[in-house]
């Protein structure tokens, strides 16, 4: 049996892994229940973030430099890909959104596996993120502490703008009903583009807090994707509180697992989107009407 | 009487053409390329597409989880044999294909309960999911990152000689062979009643269950034989390479069959090998450029991007795209002898349309279609609230009332596209509790929609041959060595609907071309392939002109000699013209019922309904 102490730091890399799941799939979620794209190229995109912190941490030694450049950098990545690809996948049947996206992120990966080599990159922790916390009976990395601060309070600002501004009113009532909106007066196409970029800049700085945790290697970001599907499904489509909860969710799962038996942790949290799916297939916090 | 049919004929010419390639091939690639092990692999992957083109090309469901299955085909077989469980090859082999599909059922059981991009996440997670299982709690038995090596191969044994399928010729002969009865099979589905129900979920899902087809019955069976094919695929590999590498569960085994089908062509059967034999060479070709050496992927992942976004039809559906488009002789000879077939039946055309009765054994009931005190809320609005309807057999029955009285859900209702809340409705006396749109098509009640619903893709005659079909074999039939278009009586069905709607002319036309008049008369029809006892008509006026108007109405009431109607209308000439009976609906509830005399000379409905002002 796993000691308190243990049980407790899994407990926190449970929360810290769980808050990142979160604000990635959050951007994946808002892109699908807004455009009804399922960007398979989410992945990469977080993996881009975390290229681009090794780079700027190459040039410069300022970690805060390294997030905003990521976040910079993903957001144009986004623009461009809406503009330049998406945009013209609108009026094709789902299936073909998916494929393209999925040729985007492997394009994505091979450009970098090319620039980078196929070695993993190490990302150094930032100076204020170095040591460990003690709480009392249990030590604990103060990185980590502080990515869950951080992550939190990128969700709390994604809070604010989905739920406190203008945008946010159109962004949720696209996810109602897209249409409406649009009869409405309001040019749904370019709340699009903003939706989409800033979904990708939300996996771009979740892909360069993670970097310092991790191995940064191309293919980083897959993993990382097929959790944030499980999360989705979990949390339910295009709903921010269900990603924000499910992320939490699947990252605790992982983590406990982990104690106990680190091969069953992947087969896991299957297991309960399984069992999501057969006790309320539409996610936790789902609605009915989109399919 | 035997006659030279040339249409069967056709029938088997890819067959034909696929036997003949896969003899003179891999003399050229042994030539050319000194070995026929890359053609070899092509068909491995073409055995896997097979199936995979079957669930995404035909019915439209986008799996990204089928190395899930490809690994568990391949690796218990490969299990099996390595361990000295069994001696048997053949038996192993087919051992591991069973099990792959007994895998399936329970991922698909789960996938479908969702649709489109749900279930590619779905899909997507079981094929990780079981990459982890192979790779840790099972690892002693699959040799986690190891894999399992020394897998034996299959062998005959003829008298006392005695084959081996090892080595590259014998095992492209054992891969071929498979991948031919696999192709053969395949084509027998695709042109057999199930492949056109595929087709129509593809098209249309909603209409397809409306047409009396089980739509989740028949995507689980396509996503189990999928996973049989995958699992076939992978078992050849592992006999092949007498080697089963654990990277055949990755996502990039599932995501490499997806791209391979579409760039060679979805929905054409030999795209997915097609597709393989491009991906594998340029592979092998892109490496030996120095400019792109290890790009390779980035190039190969642009190429596809660049098909997706401009060749969706893939190479193997653009050339056939651009072959029917120089050289139709094939598609208007099809119609032509299809045309002679509807001429014979002239005599017997209006036979089904008019006997819509299927006698059930049961006694009959004075009453077709009863509905109890029905009701039906949306959140805090009550669309529907308490109304009952008794509808004699053969009555015309129209429903009218302002926009939002509850008109089209009450409609709704009736035909079991949602349950009501309470209440209940009876067919023929029957009460359908608990059945759903398709159980109301298959028991003999038909609705035809406001909006039309049709398979904009496929001919007229494809068209109702899919609601011809739909009640002549039950909801749920896997016939898949029957010709589709060989049920005589399905055929004398639709000749007769075309000849009766006068469309004639555009029979063999795709319905997305056609004018609305003509698409309106089709939605109609199909309603009626089903030779429905109880019709549903949801403004079957709306939209014509007045020349389509007339057509219609005469139409509705030649229908409903012998046959039960509902009609909601907005065109209070042709209700007041052809009902027996009207219900006047206001905000959901009953406000008056009964002859076209008595509602015009109701008080309360001019006020309600026709604006308050008296008439004289």
């Amino acid at each position: 049996m796993p000691t308190l102490p243990q049980f407790l730091s899994q407990a926190f890399n449970g929360i810290a892994l769980g808050s990142l799941l979160a604000l990635i799939a959050s951007g994946l979620s808002i892109i699908l229940g807004t455009l009804g794209v399922l960007n398979f190229a989410h992945g990469s995109m977080f993996m881009l973030g975390a290229y681009t912190a090794f780079v700027v941490l190459g040039h410069w030694d300022s970690f805060a430099a390294a997030l905003a450049v990521a976040a910079l950098v993903l957001l144009l990545v986004g623009l461009v890909t809406e503009r330049g690809l998406i945009r013209f996948y609108y009026r094709r049947p789902a299936e073909d959104q998916i494929l393209v996206t999925f040729g985007l992120g492997i394009m994505m990966v091979e450009a970098v596996r090319h620039v980078f080599g196929p070695l993993s990159q190490r990302v150094p922790l930032p100076s204020w993120g170095q040591g460990v916390i003690n709480f009392g009976f249990f030590l604990y990395p103060l990185y980590r502490v502080e990515v869950i601060g951080i992550v939190a309070a990128l969700l709390f600002a994604f809070y604010l703008l989905l739920y406190r501004t203008r945008l946010g009113l159109v962004v949720r009532a696209g996810i109602e009903d897209p249409l409406m909106v649009e009869l409405l007066g309001t040019h749904v196409r370019r709340v699009f583009m903003v939706v989409f970029s800033l979904g990708a800049m939300a996996a771009g700085i979740a892909g360069a807090t993670y970097a310092p945790l991790a191995a940064v290697i191309p293919n980083m970001g897959e993993p990382f994707l097929v959790q944030c599907f499980v999360v989705v499904v979990i949390g339910g489509l295009g709903s921010f509180f269900g990603a924000v909860v499910g992320g939490l969710i699947v990252g605790e799962i992982l983590s406990l697992t982990t104690l106990f038996d680190p091969s069953y942790a992947q087969a896991a949290i299957y297991a309960v989107m399984t069992l999501v799916l057969i006790i309320r297939p539409r996610g936790l916090f789902g609605t009915m009407g989109r399919e | 009487m035997v006659e030279w049919d040339s249409r069967r004929a056709w029938r088997w010419l890819p067959e034909l053409s696929m036997a003949i390639a896969l003899t003179i091939l891999p003399f050229a690639f042994d030539t050319w390329l000194g070995s026929v092990d890359l053609l070899t692999r092509i068909l491995i992957w073409g055995v896997f597409g097979l199936g995979f083109d079957l669930l995404f090309g035909r019915t439209g469901l986008l799996s990204f989880g089928q190395a899930a299955f490809y690994g568990t085909g391949g690796f218990v077989t490969a299990y099996l044999l390595t361990s000295g469980t069994l001696n048997s090859a053949w038996l192993a082999m087919a051992i591991g294909i069973v099990i792959a599909s007994v895998f399936s059922v329970f991922v698909g059981f789960l996938a479908l309960r969702r649709v489109g991009i749900y279930f590619a996440m779905i899909t997507l997670a079981f094929g990780e999911l079981s990459y982890f299982l192979e790779n840790s709690p099972l690892a002693k038995w699959t040799g986690g990152e190891n894999g399992l090596p020394g897998v034996g191969a299959p062998s005959i044994r003829i008298g006392e000689f005695d084959y081996s399928f090892t080595g590259s010729w014998p095992s492209y002969q054992l891969v071929a062979g498979f991948f031919f009865i696999g192709f053969v099979l395949a084509r027998f589905i695709v042109l057999s009643p199930v492949g056109v129900v595929l087709t129509a979920i593809r098209q249309n899902q909603q209409r397809t269950a409306a047409l009396g087809h089980d739509v989740r019955g028949y995507k689980l069976a396509v996503f189990v034989l999928a996973a049989a094919y995958a699992g076939c695929g992978g078992v050849l590999l592992g006999i092949f390479q007498s080697y089963m590498p654990p990277d055949a569960f990755a996502l990039e085994t599932s995501g490499q069959l997806v791209i391979q089908t579409v760039i060679g062509g979805a929905g054409t059967l030999i795209g997915p090998a097609v597709g393989a034999a491009i991906w594998l060479t340029l592979r092998d070709l892109l490496q030996e450029v120095p400019a792109i050496g290890d790009l390779w992927k980035f190039v190969l992942g642009l190429v596809f991007v660049v098909s997706v976004t401009f060749m969706p039809n893939g190479v193997v559906g653009t050339i056939i795209k651009l072959w029917s488009r120089f050289w139709p002789r094939r598609g208007a000879f099809a119609s032509s002898a299809r045309a002679d077939d509807g001429a014979n039946l002239n005599e017997t055309r209006l036979a089904p349309l008019t006997s819509g009765l299927r006698s059930t054994g049961m006694t009959p009931s004075p009453l077709a279609l009863e509905a109890r005190r029905i009701s039906k809320s949306y959140g805090g609005i009550r669309a529907v609230d308490d109304v009952s309807l008794a509808l004699p057999e053969g009555q015309l029955h129209a429903i009218i009332g302002p926009n939002g009285a509850g008109k089209s859900t009450l409609l709704r209702l009736l035909a079991h596209e949602e349950m009501c809340d309470s209440g209940h409705i009876l067919l023929h006396g029957v009460d359908l509790a608990g059945a759903d749109v398709t159980a109301a098509f298959q028991n003999g009640m038909a609705k035809s929609y406001q909006i039309n619903q049709l398979f904009p893709q496929l001919t007229v005659r494809q068209n109702l041959r899919i609601g011809a079909l739909g009640r002549q074999r039950g909801r749920l039939r896997l016939d898949v060595f029957q010709s589709a278009e060989r049920f005589s009586e399905t055929e004398a069905i639709i000749a007769a609907l075309i000849n009766e709607l006068s469309l004639d002319e555009c029979a063999d036309i795709v319905v997305s071309t056609l004018p609305y008049g003509a698409k309106r008369q089709l939605e109609l029809g199909l309603a009626l392939a089903g030779r429905p006892s109880v019709l549903l008509l949801d403004e079957p006026l709306a939209g014509l002109s007045p020349v389509e108007r007339d057509g219609v109405k005469r139409l509705v009431r030649s229908l409903s000699k012998g046959r039960t109607i509902v009609l909601v209308e907005h065109d209070m000439d042709a209700v007041f013209e052809l009902a027996a009976c009207i219900t006047v609906l206001q905000e959901g509830h009953k406000l008056a019922e009964g002859t076209p005399e008595e509602i015009s000379g109701d008080p309360k409905v001019r006020e309600a309904y026709l604006g308050g002002t008296v008439m004289p």
